[in-house]
C-alpha cells in the first residue's frame, strides 16, 4: 500500500491523517466534558489551594476531560507537523512489544485479562476509568500510526473494519457492563432493574421514527464519509499461477483458519462452524434460567453469560484480529511493529501422540497396518480404519473416546449434578458435548503450545486427522 | 382563502394516496400506525424504555437499513458489471476510473463490512439482555439463520471483483470443503459412498465441486456466486427477515423484564 513511497513520503500521509485524528479526540473529550457540565453531573475530585488568595481550585471531572483534550490538541500539533519522533512510541517499546508477543502470548494475555476485566467489572464500568481506558485505546492506535508497519497493516481500507470492530466492541461490552453492575445492585437491594423504571407507553410516531429517521441519516452519512476517504481495493487481475502469501479467507473467516493451525481442515472448517452454528441454535433450548429475560444481568446468569463471551469475545473475536493483523506471509506470527517478512520461516517439530507414546515413550517401532486380507474387499478399508484406530493411534483413540464419551456422564454426576435434574438426559448431553467441542480448541492450543502436539489421533490414510 | 397546501391536501389525488391527514395530533398518530404498510411494521404504542438506545443499540434496525442500503447500491452496481472471467475486473476498474458515481462500490463494500459487524452486536445484544428465552426462543433460531445468510452474502460477494484478493480469498475459503467429512473428496469417510466399486465422491463430485461449479475457482464459480450473491441468498434474507419482523410483534415486540 506504501511500498513505493520512501519514508519521508510515507510521514508525509502519516501526519496530514494524524492531525485530524488528535483534533477529533480533542473534541471527543471537549463534548464529554460539555456533557458532564450540562447534565449537572460535575464532580470534584480533588481541591488544589491557590496561592495568595486562601481560595481553592476544584478540580472537577470535567476539568480533567478539557486537560486531556488540550494535550490532545498539542499531540495533533506535533503530529500534523510532522514532528513524529514526539507522537510515537519509543523504539525499544516497539521491540520489546514485538519480541514479547506470539500466539502464545497473545491468546493466554486476552484470557487472563477478560477474566480479569469480568472479576472486577464493578471498578472497571465507572465512567471515569471506562472513559481513562477508551483515550488510552484511541491515543496507543494514534502513537503506533507512526510506525510504517503498524500502519500498512491497520491503515489497509480491507482491515480498518477489524480495527473498528474492537472499539466497537469494547463500548457496546461497557455499555452492556454497566447496566448490568447497576441492575445486580438494584436486584440485591430488592428493586426492580433499570429496565422496569420506565413503563409507561410511548406513542411510536413520533417518538421511535424519529430517533430511526436521525439514525438512518447519521448512518448514512457515516457511508458516505467513509466511502470517499477509503477507497475499496483492487489488486491485480486474477492469476492462478500466482499465489498470494499470505492467502488469507475474508476476515470474518479468520478465525476458522487461525484454528486450522490446530486442526485439520475438515474440523477446523466443517465440524467446528457447524458445531458454533448448531450451538448458537441450541442456546434458548438449553438456557433453562428464568431469569434475566428482557434486562441486563450478569449476576443472575453467570453461567450462560461467561459460556458466551469466552466463546464470542474470546474465541471468536481475538481470533479474528489474531488472523487479520498478526498473521503474516506463511501464517508466521508477526508483532504489531514487525516488518512482513516472507522469508520468515519457523521450523515445524511438531510430533503426533502416537510418535510419543511409541517412539519416543517405550522405545518400539510405530505398529503397522495389518493387510485384513481375509476381509471381503467392500469391507476391508473399514477394518483398516478401525485396526489402526485403535492399533497404531490406540492412545489417542483412548484419550478422545474418554474425553467425549467418558466425560459427559462424569459431569453429570459430580461437576453439574443440579443442571443434569433440571434438563434431562437429552439436553444435558447437548450441553455437555457442545462444551466439550468448545473446549476441545483450547486444550488442543495449550498441547500445542506445551507438548509440540501435532495430531492426538493421525490416520492421513483416511484423511482422518485430529 | 385556502393556502396551497391545503389545496393539494384536499385534492382527489392526495386523498387516494394519502387517505389520512398527517399524523400531528393523538389520534392521527395512532391511526398512520394501522393504515400505512411501512409502519405497519411497529407497534402503535411502545414501553419507553423499549426504546432507549442504551437498551436496543438499536442494531437490528441498523442492520435492515445496510440490508436496503447493499440492495439499492447493488441493483445499481449490477448496471456496471458483468459477471464473467472476461469483463469482471474491467468493469471494476471503470468503476474505479472512469464511471460518475462509481462511490457506489465503496459504499456497497464498507456497507457489507458494516452489516456483518452490526448483525454480530445485534446478536450481542439480544443474547445480554436474555430476549432469546421464552417465547423468543424460535425466532433466536431464525436469527442465527440470518447471521449464516449474512456472512454468506458476504463471502460471494468477495469473489465478484475478480482480482487476487477475490480469488484467492474464495480459494481459501472453499478449500475447506474438499474435508467435509464424507461428502468431501479429500475428507474423512470419503470411501464410505463407493457404489459397486464406483468412488461416488471424487474431486469433481464432491461438496466442493457443489459449491464452486468446477474443480477449481474459475468461470463457473464466478457465474454461480454472482447468482447467489444477487438473487438467491437476498430472496432467503427477505423470506426470513419478514418471519422474524413477525415474530418480534407476535413474541410481544421487544423484550422487557415481566
Amino acid at each position: 500500500m506504501t511500498h513505493g513511497l520512501t519514508d519521508s513520503q510515507f510521514l508525509e500521509i502519516v501526519a496530514s491523517f494524524l492531525g485530524p485524528y488528535y483534533i477529533a479526540l480533542a473534541m471527543m473529550n471537549g463534548l464529554a466534558a460539555l456533557y458532564l457540565w450540562r447534565t449537572g453531573q460535575l464532580c470534584t475530585w480533588f481541591s488544589l489551594p491557590i496561592p495568595l488568595t486562601g481560595k481553592r481550585f476544584e478540580v472537577t471531572n470535567a476539568f480533567v476531560w478539557l486537560l486531556v483534550g488540550s494535550a490532545f490538541v498539542l499531540l495533533a500539533a506535533f503530529a500534523g507537523g510532522g514532528m513524529t519522533s514526539w507522537t510515537s512510541l519509543p523504539e525499544s517499546w516497539r521491540e520489546a512489544i514485538n519480541k514479547g508477543t506470539g500466539p502464545v502470548v497473545y491468546s493466554a494475555g486476552t484470557s487472563i485479562a477478560l477474566v480479569i476485566l469480568y472479576f472486577t467489572r464493578s471498578f472497571f464500568v465507572k465512567p471515569a476509568v471506562a472513559w481513562t481506558i477508551w483515550n488510552l485505546m484511541w491515543l496507543f492506535l494514534g502513537l503506533s500510526m507512526t510506525d510504517r508497519d503498524f500502519y500498512e497493516i491497520v491503515a489497509k481500507p480491507d482491515n480498518v473494519p477489524i480495527v473498528m470492530l474492537v472499539f466497537l466492541l469494547a463500548f457496546f461490552t461497557w455499555l452492556a457492563t454497566y447496566r448490568a453492575v447497576e441492575n445486580d445492585k438494584r436486584i440485591e437491594n430488592g428493586e426492580p432493574p433499570l429496565e422496569k423504571l420506565d413503563d409507561e407507553k410511548v406513542l411510536v410516531w413520533p417518538d421511535l421514527v424519529y430517533t430511526e429517521l436521525i439514525c438512518m441519516i447519521a448512518l448514512t452519512a457515516l457511508l458516505i464519509f467513509w466511502a470517499i476517504a477509503l477507497r475499496a481495493p483492487l489488486e491485480e487481475a486474477a492469476s492462478s499461477v500466482k499465489t498470494p502469501n499470505p492467502s488469507k479467507a475474508p476476515w470474518y473467516f479468520l478465525g476458522l483458519q487461525e484454528m486450522l493451525v490446530y486442526y485439520d481442515p475438515w474440523m477446523a472448517g466443517v465440524v467446528l462452524p457447524s458445531m458454533i452454528v448448531g450451538g448458537l441454535m441450541a442456546i434458548p433450548y438449553l438456557d433453562f434460567n428464568k431469569k434475566g429475560n428482557g434486562y441486563y444481568t450478569i449476576k443472575e446468569r453467570t453461567f450462560s453469560y461467561s459460556i458466551f463471551q469466552f466463546g464470542f469475545l474470546e474465541m471468536w473475536v481475538t481470533l479474528i484480529v489474531l488472523g487479520t493483523l498478526l498473521r503474516g506471509p506463511n501464517w508466521e506470527f508477526f508483532g504489531p511493529y514487525d516488518h512482513w517478512d516472507a522469508h520468515k520461516v519457523s521450523a515445524l517439530n511438531n510430533v503426533n501422540l502416537s510418535e510419543y507414546v511409541w517412539a519416543r515413550g517405550l522405545n518400539i517401532a510405530l505398529p503397522g497396518t495389518p493387510e485384513l486380507l481375509w476381509m471381503p474387499d467392500l469391507l476391508r478399508p473399514f477394518g483398516q480404519f478401525l485396526s489402526i484406530l485403535f492399533g497404531r493411534e490406540l492412545p489417542g483413540t483412548l484419550l478422545v473416546l474418554g474425553y467425549f464419551i467418558a466425560l459427559p456422564p462424569i459431569l453429570a454426576v459430580f461437576v453439574m449434578p443440579g443442571f443434569y435434574k433440571r434438563m434431562g438426559f437429552i439436553r444435558f448431553m447437548v450441553l455437555a458435548n457442545l462444551l466439550l467441542f468448545m473446549a476441545s480448541l483450547p486444550i488442543k492450543m495449550v498441547l500445542r503450545w506445551v507438548f509440540n502436539l501435532k495430531y492426538l489421533i493421525a490416520i492421513p490414510e483416511y484423511f482422518f486427522n485430529f | 382563502m385556502p393556502g396551497l397546501g391545503d389545496i393539494i391536501r384536499e385534492s382527489q389525488i392526495w386523498k387516494s394516496i394519502f387517505r389520512h391527514p398527517m399524523p400531528v395530533d393523538r389520534r392521527n398518530r395512532i391511526v398512520v400506525m394501522l393504515t400505512n404498510f411501512f409502519l405497519h411494521l411497529h407497534p402503535v404504542s411502545i414501553k419507553k424504555q423499549g426504546i432507549a438506545l442504551s437498551y436496543t443499540w438499536c442494531m437490528g434496525g441498523v442492520t435492515f437499513f445496510l440490508f436496503l442500503v447493499e440492495t439499492v447500491t447493488g441493483v445499481l452496481l449490477m448496471f456496471y458489471y458483468r459477471p464473467t472471467v472476461e469483463w469482471a475486473y474491467t468493469d471494476i476498474q471503470m468503476l474505479r476510473d472512469v464511471h460518475s458515481l462509481g462511490i457506489m462500490r465503496e459504499i456497497h463494500r464498507w456497507g457489507a463490512h458494516a452489516m456483518v459487524i452490526t448483525v454480530w452486536l445485534h446478536m450481542y445484544r439480544v443474547f445480554l439482555t436474555g430476549s432469546y428465552k421464552p417465547p423468543r426462543e424460535f425466532n433466536w433460531v431464525v436469527g442465527v439463520f440470518l447471521l449464516l445468510l449474512t456472512l454468506l452474502l458476504s463471502f460471494t460477494g468477495y469473489l465478484l471483483p475478480w482480482d487476487q484478493l477475490a480469488v484467492w480469498a474464495i480459494t481459501v475459503g472453499s478449500n475447506m470443503a474438499r474435508a467435509t467429512p464424507i461428502l468431501g473428496h479429500e475428507g474423512p469417510g470419503q470411501q464410505l459412498l463407493t457404489l459397486g466399486g464406483v468412488d461416488m465422491i471424487t474431486n469433481a463430485s464432491d461438496a466442493r465441486f457443489a459449491l464452486l461449479g468446477a474443480r477449481e475457482v474459475g468461470e463457473e464459480t464466478l457465474n454461480r456466486f454472482y447468482i447467489l450473491h444477487c438473487i438467491a441468498i437476498p430472496l432467503g434474507v427477505a423470506l426470513l427477515l419478514a418471519i422474524h419482523f413477525w415474530r418480534v410483534r407476535k413474541d410481544g415486540g421487544i423484550s422487557g423484564p415481566l
